[in-house]
């Protein structure tokens, strides 16, 4: 079988010698455009690339991330690493093998059907040649081959190493401390530097008390200021830090735009200007008579990445060229926006990936290293650190927006929708680097112009609309999408974007409907869906939770269910919580079942779809970024609160099988479906419904009190 | 600047820093020590826990003069690939981690809770863990991680 049909990642990067290399005997060095964020991707890169090789992942060094060494593909994102990263590297390996095995024909005079790659040598009909890919590699100009379409991967019947699990390989160095991280680098002749923010885009610095900030660095400091841009530097990092901390309260702003509390909530949204699209169905010429109609709304604050650890970039600007090393999500996206910020031609520009916190979205990785660039392109040939404070980070990140999704279904005689409209009001989910868009440029001299408002295109996944096109079977379905352009604060992408709000949505519309038809919940969904692959993680979750219709409801302890299938193209996966309510929620335990299609590394796509449960229930429970008084108010983990151990519950996980060779991302597949879940068993527990996010002992209360 | 005097992962040092620098600061930028991380610098969430004299305790606010004679052991103390700690094997064997960067504090945390109970319930783990945060929902690894560690370091206790 072959395909001349290249995947995208490849389409667009066709030199086999960006992929793969062989540089000293026994050696495989493979690239990935795609970065380690925590999530284990570049160990699945590796048992891609040594299977479709067939070489011992012990030859395979890898590389990422670098704008000097590495295919240039985008971001690391959308759960696409290995849906669309992956899939390119196994077909370049593949190339690459086939390749090498008609160069051998050659040189042996035999046909490629007689050949075999077996650890990197060459076999013909089963016994070695002498030739392997090092010695054919010096004939082999793989700089000047191009992927062409005609090699394909191997059948996954035939594979060894794809889809066994496999040990991380970076979580050795890990749990002895070694220095992994971005915030570990140490560069010769180091320099600290905290940034003083400026509080709103716009704003304009009025007075800087530099005597009472020397006094409390208690140690030799700089000051750097371009524009309204204030930074401070030494090569003691207390002293920098203290200086850092102490700089807000010793500076003046003008020109702050105000923010209050009414804004952090989503319903502030419904006033606010709009640029409205609709998509779908057109809407029904006449309303139908006699026909029973269902509406309810459902609303979710800003969230925050929240991070482990603040964001750090460090950059050297020396005989003309700008090296810096991100935690940054896409190292191409960010050389173009240093470039345009910094007035800079991209080509004297290297961006290097260097591992950081766990990221799950556009957090202030990107910002930190803009900030670390503008300080280092005023201070040439010194190396400049910038780590964010704490406060920093979850002051000026890019939030998650607050998102109303209003569903509203006419029904059919069973109590099912025959005409289904989903209305969302959101502020915008991308605005990545690319074009700009970093924090730090926004206080240059003539700054660069807010980007024009946009979210993501729908063929992209889409922002706010993100899975808001429900996978059941509905004969009319449309989407009315209000996006808000002007939010209080930097919104963006972050896990799933609006993937969450929306299935929480739906599934929980679904159960409504379910319980106005007094049906049960999992019976009611395979009413409606037709699709076999959502149907069987459907019953197998079901199994797994020995799921029993007709649980009576109110009692305090609850049990519901959610799916969705990630952006209706991604994995599917079906969630079952177990919970009490008191005045907060205890989750008792979790099941989970996905189709992820083929999974390269089932250990590590278990461990993907569990800290997306995690994350998720956390942010049902817990999380919301608040404002007060001029700006984001929940500043530290006491003001934005995360699940934390005790709190954690049981969970089970199992992959249903798919009889296929394309892998589908998992690492945002279950946020959706754990919100929906969690929400329908509250409200099994309480007999009410709570619509808002997050259910907060609050929120709880309140509903309590009112019912 | 003063010297101060302490003892880190068993070996006597002597550091010039000015008091109120954090221990952490000193562990990092002056020992070279970098496997206790930043986190928050509030003593919230856990990343920069060292073993102060075997008490688990923040590293970030501490002043470097407070633990002048004493005793601190950090993560790299705990073990080294090639003699690990049983913790350190069990987080391998359960491949208990996303990110990592909140393993170093959850690994002493761990170490001084058997070090005083060795044999801790699911319950009573979490419940030691909850000064620890990690973000990315590795939770349930790590439980079991250190309920496996537990069992091994009984194990060598009988032998």
């Amino acid at each position: 079988m072959t395909s001349a049909v290249l995947p995208p990642g490849l389409a667009e990067n066709p030199n086999l010698g960006r992929w793969v290399s062989f540089p000293a005997p026994g050696k495989v060095t493979i690239s990935t455009g795609k970065v380690e964020i925590g999530q284990g991707v570049l160990t699945a890169m590796m048992q891609l690339a040594a299977e479709e090789l067939d070489v011992a992942v012990a030859r395979i060094a890898i590389q990422s991330g670098d704008t000097d060494l590495t295919p240039n593909e985008g971001f690391t994102a959308g759960s696409q690493s290995i849906q669309f990263g992956g899939v390119a590297l196994r077909s370049a390996c593949a190339e690459v093998r086939a390749l090498f095995l008609r160069h051998a024909a050659t040189v042996l005079g035999c046909a490629t059907s007689e050949l075999a790659v077996q650890d990197g040598g060459v076999l013909r009909n089963g016994t070695p040649t002498g030739q392997d890919y090092w010695t054919l590699a010096t004939a082999v100009d793989l700089a000047a081959a191009r992927a062409t379409g005609s090699a394909s991967p191997k059948p996954v019947a035939d594979h060894t190493v794809v889809g066994r699990s496999a040990a991380r390989l970076d979580l050795p160095a890990k749990v002895f401390g070694e220095a992994v991280f971005i915030h570990d680098m140490m560069l010769d002749g180091m320099w600290h530097a905290r940034v003083v923010r400026q509080p709103g885009r716009g704003a304009k610095l009025a007075s800087i008390d530099e005597a009472a900030i020397r006094r409390a660095a208690r140690g030799p400091i700089e000051f750097v200021r371009h524009g309204d841009f204030l930074a401070i530097v030494g090569q003691q990092e207390a002293a920098v830090d203290a200086a850092g901390t102490a700089a807000p309260d010793h500076v003046t702003w003008q020109g702050v735009e105000p923010i209050s509390s009414v804004q952090q909530e989503a319903a502030w949204l419904l006033q606010r200007p709009a640029i409205d699209r609709r998509v779908g169905a057109p809407e029904p010429h006449a309303s139908p008579r006699n026909r029973q109609r269902h509406e309810a709304t459902y609303t979710r604050g800003h969230l925050g990445h929240a991070s482990i650890a603040p964001s750090c970039g460090l950059a050297l600007y020396r005989d003309g060229h700008l090296t810096v090393w991100t935690h940054s999500q896409g190292v191409y996206p960010l050389r173009a926006a240093l470039a345009q910020s910094l007035a800079l031609d991209p080509a004297v520009i290297s961006v290097r990936h260097v591992q950081g916190p766990g990221c799950y979205g556009h957090n202030g990785a990107d910002d930190a290293a803009g900030d670390a660039a503008i300080i280092a392109a005023r201070l040439p040939g010194r190396a400049i650190r910038v780590r964010w404070r704490r406060a920093e980070e979850f002051g000026f990140e890019p939030v998650s927006p607050a998102m109303v999704v209003k569903v509203a279904a006419v029904l059919d005689d069973a109590g099912r929708p025959a005409d289904w409209t989903a209305e969302i009001w959101s502020g915008t989910h991308s605005a990545r680097p690319g074009s700009g868009n970093l924090l730090g440029a926004e206080a240059l001299p003539n700054p660069p112009p807010a980007p024009p408002p946009a979210d993501v295109p729908d063929a992209n996944g889409g922002g706010a609309t993100r899975n808001a096109d429900p996978l059941y079977d509905i004969p009319a379905k449309r989407i009315i999408h209000h996006l808000v352009p002007e939010t209080p604060v930097r919104t963006s992408a972050l896990r799933g974007l609006g993937a969450m709000p929306n299935v929480f949505a739906i599934e929980s519309f679904l159960d409504e409907l379910a319980e106005r038809a007094r049906q049960d919940p999992v019976q009611f969904r395979l009413a409606q869906l037709a699709d076999p692959r959502a149907r069987r993680v459907v019953e197998r979750v079901a199994r797994m939770a020995a799921w029993q219709a007709g649980l009576p409801a109110g009692t305090g302890r609850g049990r519901g269910i959610g799916f969705a299938r990630y952006k209706n193209r991604a994995a599917y996966a079906a969630v079952v919580a177990d919970l009490e309510v008191a005045e907060t929620i205890r989750l008792l335990r979790i099941w989970c079942a996905a189709d992820a299609g083929l999974v390269v590394n089932p250990d590590g796509a278990a461990n993907q779809l569990e800290g997306g449960i995690i994350q998720s229930a956390s942010w049902v429970l817990k999380e919301q970024v608040r404002f007060a008084d001029g700006g984001v108010s929940s500043l530290d983990w006491d003001g934005y609160p995360v699940l934390r151990f005790s709190e954690v519950p049981e969970i089970e996980i199992e992959f249903v099988a798919a009889d296929t060779d394309v892998p589908l991302g998992v690492g945002e597949a279950t946020a959706g479906p754990t919100a929906a879940a969690i929400g329908n068993a509250v409200s099994h527990a309480l007999g009410t419904r709570i619509r808002e996010l997050p259910m907060t002992r609050e929120r709880i209360m309140a509903t309590l009190l009112a019912g | 600047m003063p010297q101060v005097d302490l003892s880190v992962n068993g070996r006597p040092v002597s550091v010039t820093a000015s008091g109120e620098t954090p221990l952490l600061d000193v562990l990092r930028n002056d020992l070279g020590l970098l496997g206790t991380r930043f986190g928050c610098g509030f003593e919230q969430c856990g990343c920069c826990l060292v073993l102060i004299d075997g008490a688990p305790e923040k590293s970030c606010t501490r002043p470097i003069e407070s633990v002048a004679g004493k005793a601190v052991t950090t993560v790299e103390g705990l073990g080294t690939p090639a003699r690990p700690h049983p913790l350190q094997q069990a987080f391998l064997d359960e491949q208990a981690g996303q990110c990592g960067y909140c393993l170093s504090g959850i690994l002493i945390t761990a170490k001084a809770l058997l070090d005083r109970n060795p044999s801790p319930s699911r319950a009573e783990i979490a419940h030691a863990l909850d000064g620890n945060i990690c973000r990315c929902g590795a939770h349930n690894r790590i439980l079991r991680a250190v309920a496996k560690a537990a069992a091994r370091l009984r194990e060598l206790g009988r032998r």
